[in-house]
C-alpha cells in the first residue's frame, strides 16, 4: 500500500510539472503583452516591472492597427453561420442518403466520404478562381463554401447515427400527414441532437481557427481573426510592434479559452465521439 | 415511404450538394486536368502533358526537400505524440487526485488555431535560443524540432482523451482476473490494455500521421520555411509554387495531385494494417 501512495504521489508532481510546461507558453505571452514593446525581444522571461509595465497600452495599440474588433465579429458571423448550415443541410441530407437507396445516392454518399482524405492544396487554386467568379469571395458568401468542405465528416457522422435509427416513428408521423420535411425536423431532428452537438463542435473549432480558405477567398479586405494575426506579422517587414502583437495573441485566445471552460464536457465528448466515428 | 420520399431529393440533398460539387468537386477534376497544363488562370490553360510533374521532381529542390522534410517530420511527430499520450492516458486512469484538472490542462492547446501556436511557439523558441544568440532561422534543425514541439503540444491532450475513452471502456473483470492470477503491471499493459485499445491506436495514428502530413498554419507562422525554404513542408511548399513563383501555377498543381496521392495512400495502408490489429469484442 505504501508503495502505491509513493508512486501516486510521483505521478502526481509529475503530473504538475508538466502542466507548467503546458502552461508556460501562454503564460509567456501574456505577460509580455503588458511591457512595453521595446523589452519583449531581449527579455522576454522578466516579469513586467514599473519600468517595462505600459498597461493597457499594447492593447489598444494592438486592437487599432490590425482592425481587430471587425475581424473578430467577422469570424464570428462566419463561424456561427456556417456551423448552422452545416448542421441543418448535412443532417437532412444523410438522413435522406440513408432513407432512399438508389444507386445515384450511394455514389453521392461515398465522393462525401472521398473527399475528406483530399488536401485542401489540392482544390487550393481552382476552387479559389471558381468562387471569386461566383461571388462567394464575401463574409456571408464563404458560408456555402464552407458547407461544401464542412460537408464530408458531417454527413459521415450524421449517417453513422441515422442508420441505428428505427423507422418506425418517423414512418408513423408521415402517414399521420406530415410532409417529410416537418417529420424530419419535428421527428427525427431532436433525436438527432448528440450528433449535432458534436458535429457543431468540430466544425467551429475548424471554422473559427481557419487561416487558407478565407486568407485566399476574403484577403486583407474582410480579415478573419487568423488573418489579422498572420497579415500583422507578414506585412511588417522588421518593423513588428511585439507589445502590440502580443495583446493580439492574447485576444484571440481568450474567447476560445472561455467557450472551452464553459462547453468542456461537450467538447471533450465531440472530440471522442468524432474520433470514433471518423 | 421510399418512393414518396424520392422526389424531395431537391429539398434534402441539393443545398449540401450543389456546394459541395461547387467547392469541391469540380476543382479536384479541374486541378487534376490542370496539372497537366501550364496556366496563370484557370482560361488560359496550354496542354503540357506531364512536364509539370517532370518539372516537379528535377528542376525544383525545393519539393524533394519538402517532402524529405515532411516524411521526417511526420515519423518523429506521431511516434512522440502517442507514445506520450498513451503515457498520460495510463497516469490519468489511476485515480490520481487532480485528474480532471490535468485533463482540461492538457487538452486546451489543441483548441488555440494554427496561425496563433505558431506565433506563441516563435516567441517562445525564439526567447530560448536569444540567450545564446540565434533564433529559430538560424538552423533548419531547430525549425524541425520546434515544429515537432508544436505539434507535440497541441496534439497530445488531444490524443490522450482519446486513449483514456479506450482505456476506460476495458472491462473491469480483465484486469481483475489478470491480477488474481498473478499477473504483473506491465504485463497486464502489454496483454490486456495495448490490444484492447487497438481501436484507440487506429485512430490516434491516422489523426496524427494526417494532422502532421498536411500542417500548413503552423509551418506558416514558426519558421514560414526559413532559412531559405529548408523548413518548408509539403503544403507550404505547394502554397510558395502557386503564389509565389508565375508561370509555375502547373508545376504548383502536379505537386498538390503527387500530395493528394501520397496522402490517400498512407490513409489506405494505415487503416488496412492497424485494422487486422483490432481486438473483436
Amino acid at each position: 500500500m505504501n508503495n502505491r501512495k509513493i508512486s501516486n504521489a510521483f505521478s502526481f508532481s509529475f503530473l504538475l510539472i508538466l502542466s507548467i510546461i503546458f502552461l508556460f507558453p501562454i503564460y509567456l505571452v501574456f505577460v509580455n503583452s503588458f511591457k512595453s514593446k521595446f523589452n519583449i525581444i531581449g527579455e522576454p522571461f522578466t516579469f513586467p516591472n514599473s519600468d517595462t509595465f505600459v498597461g493597457f497600452e499594447n492593447y489598444l495599440n494592438g486592437i487599432e492597427s490590425s482592425g481587430l474588433i471587425s475581424a473578430f465579429i467577422r469570424t464570428l458571423i462566419i463561424t456561427v453561420g456556417s456551423v448552422l448550415a452545416i448542421v441543418i443541410f448535412t443532417s437532412m441530407t444523410a438522413w435522406y442518403l440513408v432513407r432512399v437507396k438508389s444507386k445515384m445516392n450511394k455514389v453521392i454518399y461515398y465522393l462525401f466520404i472521398f473527399s475528406m482524405i483530399v488536401p485542401f492544396q489540392m482544390v487550393m487554386f481552382t476552387m479559389t478562381s471558381i468562387c471569386a467568379k461566383l461571388g462567394l469571395n464575401s463574409v456571408i458568401g464563404i458560408i456555402p463554401v464552407y458547407l461544401g468542405f464542412g460537408s464530408g465528416l458531417s454527413v459521415f457522422m450524421f449517417s453513422g447515427f441515422v442508420k441505428g435509427l428505427p423507422r418506425e416513428i418517423e414512418e408513423a408521423a408521415m402517414i399521420d400527414g406530415c410532409s417529410p420535411l416537418k417529420s424530419f425536423f419535428y421527428v427525427v431532428f431532436p433525436i438527432l441532437k448528440p450528433t449535432a452537438i458534436t458535429v457543431a463542435i468540430l466544425n467551429a473549432m475548424w471554422i473559427w481557427n481557419d487561416f487558407l480558405l478565407p486568407y485566399l477567398l476574403l484577403g486583407s479586405g474582410n480579415k478573419t481573426l487568423s488573418v489579422a494575426i498572420q497579415l500583422a506579422m507578414q506585412g511588417a517587414y522588421g518593423a513588428i510592434d511585439w507589445g502590440g502583437f502580443m495583446a493580439m495573441l492574447v485576444l484571440s485566445i481568450i474567447p476560445i479559452i472561455i467557450f472551452y471552460l464553459l462547453c468542456q464536457k461537450y467538447i471533450i465528448k465531440g472530440v471522442i465521439d468524432g474520433a470514433v466515428k471518423g | 415511404m421510399e418512393k414518396s420520399l424520392k422526389k424531395y431529393f431537391p429539398v434534402f440533398v441539393l443545398p449540401t450538394f450543389i456546394s459541395f460539387v461547387i467547392v469541391f468537386l469540380i476543382p479536384f477534376v479541374l486541378g487534376i486536368y490542370l496539372s497537366f497544363t501550364e496556366f496563370t488562370t484557370v482560361e488560359s490553360a496550354r496542354w503540357v502533358g506531364v512536364e509539370n510533374y517532370i518539372k516537379a521532381f528535377t528542376q525544383d529542390d525545393n519539393f524533394l526537400n519538402a517532402l524529405w522534410f515532411t516524411v521526417k517530420f511526420t515519423i518523429v511527430s506521431v511516434i512522440t505524440i502517442n507514445v506520450s499520450a498513451f503515457g498520460l492516458a495510463l497516469i490519468l486512469t489511476k485515480a490520481l487526485r487532480g485528474t480532471s484538472f490535468f485533463r482540461t490542462v492538457f487538452f486546451m492547446p489543441n483548441l488555440i488555431g494554427g496561425i496563433v501556436l505558431g506565433y506563441i511557439w516563435n516567441l517562445l523558441i525564439n526567447s530560448i535560443l536569444g540567450i545564446f544568440g540565434y533564433d529559430i532561422t538560424y538552423d533548419a534543425d531547430y525549425g524541425f524540432w520546434g515544429l515537432v514541439f508544436l505539434l507535440n503540444w497541441q496534439l497530445i491532450g488531444y490524443m490522450m482523451v482519446i486513449y483514456i475513452a479506450g482505456l476506460q471502456n476495458i472491462p473491469n473483470e480483465l484486469n481483475e482476473a489478470a491480477l488474481i492470477d498473478g499477473a504483473s503491471s506491465f504485463s497486464i499493459l502489454r496483454n490486456i490494455k495495448i490490444p484492447m485499445v487497438m481501436p484507440s491506436v487506429t485512430i490516434c495514428l491516422f489523426l496524427t500521421l494526417t494532422n502532421s502530413f498536411k500542417l500548413f498554419d503552423q509551418n506558416l507562422a514558426l519558421t514560414g520555411g526559413a532559412p531559405a525554404r529548408e523548413t518548408s513542408m509539403l503544403a507550404l511548399d505547394i502554397y510558395n509554387t502557386f503564389y509565389g513563383r508565375i508561370g509555375w501555377q502547373g508545376v504548383g498543381q502536379a505537386k498538390a495531385v503527387v500530395f493528394f496521392i501520397i496522402v490517400a495512400i498512407i490513409a489506405f495502408v494505415q487503416l488496412k494494417i492497424t485494422g487486422r490489429k483490432e481486438v473483436e469484442h
